[in-house]
Order: C-alpha cells, then structure tokens, then sequence
C-alpha cells in the first residue's frame, strides 16, 4: 500500500511539474466548450430558397409572403426564369428552388387544385429532407388558411381534424446546447484518460524508466493501480471542471444527482484507463500509441450516439456498443444531467460499464509483463 | 538527389514496418466510412414511445396501431397514469407519450375536431423533433383516411419534390467528402508534424541537418512519404465508397486527383508549421488534435450545418482550410461540375499553402540561427 | 569477499527464434566480488545481465540469485538486487531527492529512514546542493553517480550495472568506480559489464563473453598471465577476435 502512495506520489509531481500537461488538463476543456459546444447543432435554419413565381397572381404572392413568415426559409431571390434559378442551385446560392406554375391562382380557386414544384439540393440528404419537410409544412398551413377563409373555396361539408399539441420536458426550447455539453464532456474525459495515462506509460518506456520499475520488487496490481489513480482524479476534476463551465457560460440544467454521475463517471474512467493502459502495452513509442488512440477513441465516440441516436443504428451497431463504454456514458450522462435520472434508472448501464472495466483491467493486467 | 531518393525510401521504410502507422493511414478512413455509412443515422428508426390512452375507442386505437406499424416507432408500453411519464422518460427506453383524451373519438366525431398531445423527451432535441413531425405526418396522413371514409376532399395546392443530385437521400454524399478532407488533414498535418518533432526531441534532427542534406531537402525527404501515402489514401477512399456505395465520380477524376494534390500541399506545410512552432512531440500531438482535428470535423460543415450555427461561426470555418475542400470535393463528384466553379476555392487553398509555407520557412531560419 | 555464492549461472541459454544470444554460459559469482562482464557488442552481455535481474526469462539452464531460483522466485531476486542500466535510469522531471524517495519508497524504506540516509548519501557524494535540483538539469556524470547512489540506496545483495560508464569523461569515471569500490566493501556484489578494457582491470574477476560464449574467466593478473600480455585490452584481442572474424 505504501509502496503505491509512493508510486502516486512521484506521478502527481510529474504532471503538477509539466506546464504543458496542465495547461492541456484545464485548457481543453475551456477550448472544447467555448467553440464547439454552440457549433455542434442538427437544426436546420436559414435554408435558402429562389422562388421561379411565373403567376404573380394575389394568390402565388400570399404563398411566397407564408414563405417568407416562416422561421426557417430566407427568400433569396424571385424571378421568372427556370434556368437562372436551376444555376442559383447548382452555384450553392440557395437551397431550395419553389417553382410557381403559370394560372397558379386560378387553378387552385377555379379547378380545386393545383400543383408546386419544389427542388432541392438533397448532397445533404437529412437536411435536404428536413427543408422539404418545413416546405410541406408552410404549404399545409396556407391550405387551410384557403380553407378557413377564402369563401370562393368550397370546403368538403364536414371536415374532421385532429388537433396535435407537443411538448419537450426537460429542454422545453429543444437547446441542442443542453444536448452537446454532456457528449463533449463525454470526449473530453475519455480523450483525456485515454492520451494521458497511456502517454505516461508509453513514455516511460521510452526513456528507460518502466525497465528500472521492473527490476525493482513492484507488483503488477501496485504498478496498474498507480498509473490509475492519478489520472483517474484528473478525469474527474476535469469533468466537474467541464459541468461548471458548461453551468456559467450555457447555463446547462444539471437535474439529477451530482454523486451519481461523478461514481459512474469513476467506473468509466477506471475502464477507459484500463483500455489505455492496455493499448500502451502495444505501442513502443508516444507517436505510436496516439495513432492507435486516434483510432479507438473515434470509433468509440462516432458509436457512442453523440449526435444520433443508438437505437436507429442497426443490429450490428447496437452489439457492438454493449461493449463500448463510450456509449454507455454519453448515455448515462444525458440521463443523470438532463432528465434526473436516478440510481434504479441507470443500474444496467453501471453492471455494464463494471463489467467492461473488469475486462479492461484484465487485458491491462494480462499483456503488462515485467519481463521482456 | 540520389541521396534525397534513397532518404525518402528509408522514411517509407519506417512508416511500413509499423502497424500502428498502418491502422491509422487506412484504418481510419475505414471505418468513417463504414460506421457513416453504415451505422450512423440522422433519421429515426425504432424510436421507443408510450400511449396513455383514456379513450381507449375505436379510432384512438387505429391511430395506435397506425403509428406502430410504421418503421419509426415501436410501441413499448401502454401508461395508465401521467406520473409515470416522467418514470418511463427517465429510464431512456421512451422518446415520446401520446396521450389520448378521454371521449376522444366521440369529440371527434360530434365536434369535428380533437386532441392529441405528444410529449417528447427534450434531453435529445434531435430526436424530439424527429418524433414529433414524423408523428404528425402519420397523424395527418390517418385524417386525411378518416375524411376519405366520409366524403372525398380535395387539397388546394400539393406540392410535388424533385431531389438534386441525390434523388435516394442516401447520406454518403455527405460524408465521403467530408471523410476524405479529414482523413488526409490528419495524415498531412498530424502526421509530419508529430513525426518532426520526434526526431527534434530525440536530437536525430540535429543529425540528419548536418549530413550532407540541405535542410530543405531534409524537409522534402520527410514529407514526400506522407505526400504519396495521402495520395494513396484518396483513392483507397474512393475506390471503398464507389465499392461499398456505388458513388460515382460525376466529374472528372483528373481535377479531382489534381485538387487532391493541392489539398495535400496545404496539409503537409500546415503539418510542417505545427512542427517549427512545437517545442515538443507533446505540444505537436495535442496542437494538431485540438487545434485541428476537432475544428475541422465540426467546422466543416460535413456533419454540422454551418448555415444554422451563430454567425461567427460561418467566420470561423472561412479559415478551416477543409471547408473549401469539402466544398470542392462535393462539386466535382457528386454535382459533376468542372473548373471553373471551384476556382474560388482552388485560390483559397492555395494561398492558405503559401501562407503556411512562407511562415514556416522563416520560422525554421530562426531556429537554426 | 567470501566463498559464498550470491550468482550461481549453469548451462544457461537463451534463443531469440534461432539466434542464439547466450550460449551455454557457467559461472558462480561470490559476495562482496566485482565481477566483470566484458565483450564486444552484441557479445550477449545485456542479454546476459536482463536474465539475471529478473527482467528476461531464460531458454533454459539453471540460475540463482542471491539464493533465489530466477524461474520460481523472480520477484524474490528483485528485492536483493539494484539496477542500472545503459539507458538513463532516473525521472529526469524529478529532483534528487523526489528520485531517491520514490526508489526508497519501492523498496519499502520508512520514510524516516530514507530522508535521514538521503541526507547522509548526499553529504557522501558532495551533492548535497543538488537535492531539489531536477534530473534533467544536471550534468551526465553527476546524473550517473546519482543513478548509482540509487542503485545501491536499498542496500541490495548485488548491484548489476550495465556498462555505467558509457559517455562519461574519464575523471567522472574513475570517481564513479571509486564508487563501485566502497560500494563493494560494504559487501555489496558488483555485477558489471563494459567494454572499457582499461576498467576491467579494477574487477576482481572478469569474464570475457563472445558471440554468446564464454571464452574465459579469471583475475585480470592471472589472464594476463595466461595470455602473456601487459594488459587485458591485449588478452581481449587475442581471444575474443578470432571468434568475431569467422
């Protein structure tokens, strides 16, 4: 026991006494939440439309000025000509291209109905969706503004309608704000545990250092638990570090119990540093195993359901995050902050995130060798 | 210049023997591939939700089975009180309730009109959206059934859809430009950067700038691996999405391979500047991981829209070199455009590559002063 | 130096895949000797040194260390000995003192008892000014003696060094194998490999290893003897060359 205090000892002073360990211990986080927690947003807003109005009629004017109300569309540009329209959409001018037929108006009193044409730039396809989505919404809307109170238009007799009300509990205004902190919370304490304590051993090794650890009587549970420790309570101080900046310049609601995510949070780092150490076992030097990490860790986090959920992944997707901690964390912290979750809430994702870590530890354990 | 040959075949040496190196320079793209391919999904799919049903009649129930049949929803369970939305909400299997009035059909009927109310987990901003206008829809759709039964009802204006350039939505379009501009900024810019400082710290810099090797072409030996592996890389990406996803090239593939190249410049001299600014291999790894990475996968619009971010925002991913190439890569494959719509573009690249160029080189004179 | 045995080496072998790095080596080294490894490189020494220390398993053949079977009680061998090695062996972003409380620490010294011979030891080399200075701040030949002081803190039955000196200028050398003296009339066993001829000739027995063999063992006097030459420089050309032309 002593002998670990001793071990732990030496690896605080090594990091309080690099400049730069610190500052990326308490700058990253500052950087990550400053820039990107506002960029990371699915909303789609601002989309871009050319309206081609060949009716100018009252009635095609009313459409694009309903167009023009809407929080989503900015109208671009109007104009008669299909080609100069179809070359503002292939210039990325606009993003969606409204085509007015001639008779427009008429048609739609006169005849009961007519047609638009809407053209999208679908390169993006979920946001392409998305626009057309809001499109068919503003076009609904002015149908039953037709309805209700253009007289000339004859409404079937009886009409029924189902009226839909909806409500976000937890985040009324949909923040994605509230959203993104926990993910990038989530990449930064396992990007932090991961680079650093696997580093540290790496660089040991490169220096000659982890060979005198192993001629000296060190046993392997003392070495592991002293390369733990350490980096295990920078992960943690990192992420309150995170919560509390995340409260001052977003003012993220943190909703359920502090205790609960900081212990699920030690469960996690424990087998997101046992991963490391593991993984340091592999590389012989720093460049090496930060590729290595490169690799693992943006697997783990583009699986883990950062932006999208895990439940319309595949099957094979899902497999595969019953045993990426990453995901098991980007969920229980959403949970805990957000909605309050408590301990019966998440108790399967604690069993699965105990059991990864006793197989990362194990792995760590098995290739850690003190002879060569 | 037969020694420079030999120098860069010792680099290539070194790159190749290590797995490690390997993993990274083709692994990665891999597996974006596959996993944006494959796994990730905007859409909804399976979305877990409840009832609370106090009408229990006929139509509320065909409304039920209506929004379970379809592909987005699976009904997990029927709640009998509203204190146990928060319970359900809470253990995270439940994205949205749908909560049935009492009467609701008889309202309907008598009255012409009734209530619905969803309430939708906020916790995931996304996926309440989703749930909720894909809900909508299949309410609006089951109406439009109701009003069919009783007397047919014709729709003013029906908009129609023709989707440019992506006519299925499928959402590789999107991500293998993207994957590309990533992928060979990290193989340029991590890369060299990391591998520089190493052999600074290690003090073999030292000894290769005083071989005979002018340091230029100690530069050049170094880059010139990374250069033709990152070319190699591109059309290892290429040819996996047009195996796996059947993307063409509706351009053509000799600018694309030629912007390709300029792309590359842009990365090794950026990767080049990181080193002569790092101290240590540290400083490198992070500044190009922090500083780079994480800006360039968020800026660069491939999984973000930019257009929706804060204004500054749209500033900022002006100077992130993969923007422009991202940009590029999309007009040329997917839209078939030639030159001269990405001439704009092909500037900014390259002048963002002499600006790195110009300040490393006069950061480099200084050191060796 | 007595007659009892703290190495006991017989038959050992080492294979890495068909090389063979040790071949069949024998030997006894007894307490309080400064036993010397010498032969060119890749002779098999480091190799040798690292099967000793526990660091590395051997093929096959028998081995004790102070009185430990290496196979069975390899971490029991750990705590009897020091270590250093030709790589820097001390945190270079540590002070000497931090260094020496962490090895202290390792071998499980109370805390009182490494801060009082920290003091004494530091006294000893002269060093006492560089007690909060950081490793890495320090000249090579005061990193080394520091690196052996050390070594030998835990007062371990044998102390193996390989090649302690390499880098070194030949001031710092000698102080440091007057060192390896006092060290050794402590009763410490000194286990040391070089291919610095001219230190050879301070062990009181040395080994002469080529091409994974042992060629000979005996006192630098008796060798010269045997080889009629005036140094062991001499006696190592002539029998370790041959071997290396074939």
């Amino acid at each position: 026991m002593r002998t670990i205090l001793y071990l732990i000892r030496k690896e605080f002073i090594q990091i309080f006494r690099s400049k730069f360990l610190s500052k990326a211990v308490f700058g990253v986080p500052i950087v990550q939440m400053v820039i990107l927690v506002p960029a990371f947003t699915l909303e789609i807003k601002n989309i871009e439309v050319c309206v081609v109005d060949r009716d100018m009629s009252a009635e095609s004017r009313q459409l694009i000025s309903k167009l023009q109300g809407s929080d989503f569309f900015i109208l671009k540009h109007t104009t008669f000509s299909d080609n100069e329209a179809d070359a503002m959409l292939h210039n990325n001018q606009c993003d969606l291209v409204l085509h007015i037929p001639e008779n427009f108006g008429r048609k739609i009193i006169k005849e009961g109905g007519e047609k638009v044409m809407v053209l999208a730039n679908a390169i993006n396809a979920s946001s392409a969706q998305l626009a057309w989505n809001y499109m068919r919404g503003v076009i609904q809307d002015y149908n039953s503004d037709l309805l209700i109170e253009n007289l000339q238009y004859k409404p079937p007799s009886r009409f029924l309608i189902i009226n839909t009300s909806s409500r976000f509990w937890y985040n009324p205004t949909l923040n994605y704000k509230y959203y993104m902190l926990p993910g990038i919370l989530v990449i930064l304490v396992t990007a932090i545990g991961l680079l650093l304590a696997g580093l540290n051993v790496v660089r040991e090794k490169e220096t000659g250092t982890l060979e005198q650890l192993n001629v000296t009587p060190i046993k392997k549970h003392q070495f592991i638990i002293a390369k733990l420790v350490p980096f295990l309570l920078i992960g943690l101080v990192d992420l309150a570090f995170g919560l509390v900046l995340g409260k001052i310049l977003f003012n993220i609601p943190f909703n359920g119990s502090l205790a609960l995510l900081f212990l699920f949070s030690s469960f996690y780092l424990i087998a997101v540093l046992g991963l490391a150490l593991f993984l340091s076992t592999m590389s012989s030097t720093q460049p090496q195993y930060l590729f290595l990490v490169f690799f693992v860790v943006m697997i783990f986090v583009m699986m883990s359901g950062i932006f999208t959920p895990t439940e319309s992944m595949p099957r094979w997707a899902q497999q595969f995050n019953t045993i990426n901690p990453a995901a098991y964390f980007m969920r229980v912290i959403r949970m805990i902050m957000l909605k309050g979750s408590g301990l019966n809430d998440v108790l399967p994702d604690i069993k699965g995130i105990i059991l990864i870590g006793i197989g990362t530890i194990s792995l760590a354990i098995w290739r850690y060798r003190k002879t060569v | 210049m037969k020694r420079l040959a030999g120098f860069i075949k010792k680099e290539f040496i070194h790159i190749f023997r290590d797995f490690r190196t390997l993993i990274f320079l083709f692994g990665i793209p891999a597996a974006q591939i596959l996993i944006f391919g494959f796994a990730v999904r905007t859409d909804i799919k399976n979305a877990g939700i409840a009832v609370l049903d106090k009408a229990k009649d006929e139509i509320s129930t065909g409304l039920i089975s209506k929004l379970e049949s379809s592909d987005f929803f699976i009904l997990k369970e029927n709640l009998m009180t509203d204190t146990r939305i928060d319970e359900v909400f809470k253990t995270g299997e439940i994205k949205a309730v749908f909560i049935f009035e009492s009467e609701f059909g008889k309202t309907l009927i008598n009255e012409g009109s009734a209530n619905i109310q969803i309430i939708a987990d906020g916790s995931e901003p996304n996926v309440a959206n989703l749930v909720t206008s894909y809900s909508r829809a299949i309410i609006s759709d089951y109406t439009m059934e109701l009003n069919r039964a009783e007397e047919t009802s014709a729709i003013p204006v029906e908009p129609e859809v023709k989707m440019y350039y992506n006519p299925n939505l499928e959402s590789q379009y999107m991500f293998v430009p993207g994957v590309i501009a990533i992928v060979l900024l990290l193989t340029c810019a991590m890369m060299t950067s990391v591998t520089i400082t190493r052999e600074e710290e290690f003090g073999t810099m030292e000894v290769l700038l005083v071989s005979p090797l002018k340091p230029i072409q100690v530069i050049l030996g170094k880059v010139m691996p990374y250069f033709l592996l990152s070319l190699i890389d591109v059309v290892f990406i290429l040819f996996l999405s047009w195996l796996v996803f059947d993307i063409p090239i509706r351009g053509s593939l000799i600018l694309l391979m030629l912007e390709s190249m300029l792309y590359i410049m842009m990365g090794l001299s950026l990767g080049i500047m990181i080193s002569t600014l790092a101290r240590t291999m540290q400083q490198a790894m992070f500044t190009s991981l922090l500083g780079l990475m994480l800006p360039a996968i968020v800026l660069s619009g491939f999984v973000f829209p930019v257009e929706s971010m804060p204004e500054i925002y749209n500033w900022l991913s002006s100077i992130i070199p993969p923007r422009w190439f991202v940009t590029i890569v999309k007009n040329i494959m997917v839209k078939g455009t030639d030159f001269s719509f990405v001439i704009k573009e092909t500037f900014i690249l390259l002048a963002m590559t002499l600006l790195f160029i110009t300040l490393s080189t006069t950061r480099f004179k200084k050191r060796l002063e | 130096m007595t007659d009892e045995k703290v190495i006991e080496v017989k038959d050992l072998v080492k294979k890495f895949g068909s090389f063979i790095a040790n071949d069949h080596l024998s030997f006894n080294v007894h307490r309080g000797e400064i036993f010397g490894f010498l032969g060119a490189n890749g002779a098999g020494k480091t190799t040798a040194i690292r099967i000793l220390s526990g660091l590395s398993k051997p093929s096959s053949g028998e081995v004790k260390v102070a009185g430990y079977d290496i196979y069975r009680h390899a971490e029991q061998v750990k705590r009897h000995i020091g270590y250093m090695c030709q790589k820097f062996s001390l945190y270079e972003d540590l002070t000497v003192a931090e260094n020496i409380m962490l090895y202290g620490g390792i071998y499980g010294m109370p805390g009182k008892e490494i801060k009082n011979k920290t003091g004494t030891l530091l006294e000893s080399l002269d060093f006492t000014g560089y007690r909060k200075r950081i490793i890495g701040d320090l000249p090579l030949g005061i990193r080394q003696k520091l690196a052996f002081a050390v070594a030998i803190f835990h007062k371990p039955d044998i102390v193996f060094l390989d090649e302690p000196t390499g880098g070194v200028d030949p001031i710092t050398r000698r102080q440091f194998w007057e060192m390896i003296y006092k060290a050794a009339d402590d009763g410490i066993t000194i286990f040391v490999t070089t291919h610095y001829m001219d230190e050879a000739e301070y062990c009181d027995r040395v080994s002469i290893m080529s091409e994974g063999k042992i060629i000979d063992i005996d006192s630098p006097a008796q060798l010269k003897k045997k080889y009629g030459s005036p140094s062991i420089q001499d006696v190592f050309v002539k029998i370790a060359r041959p071997a290396n032309n074939k």
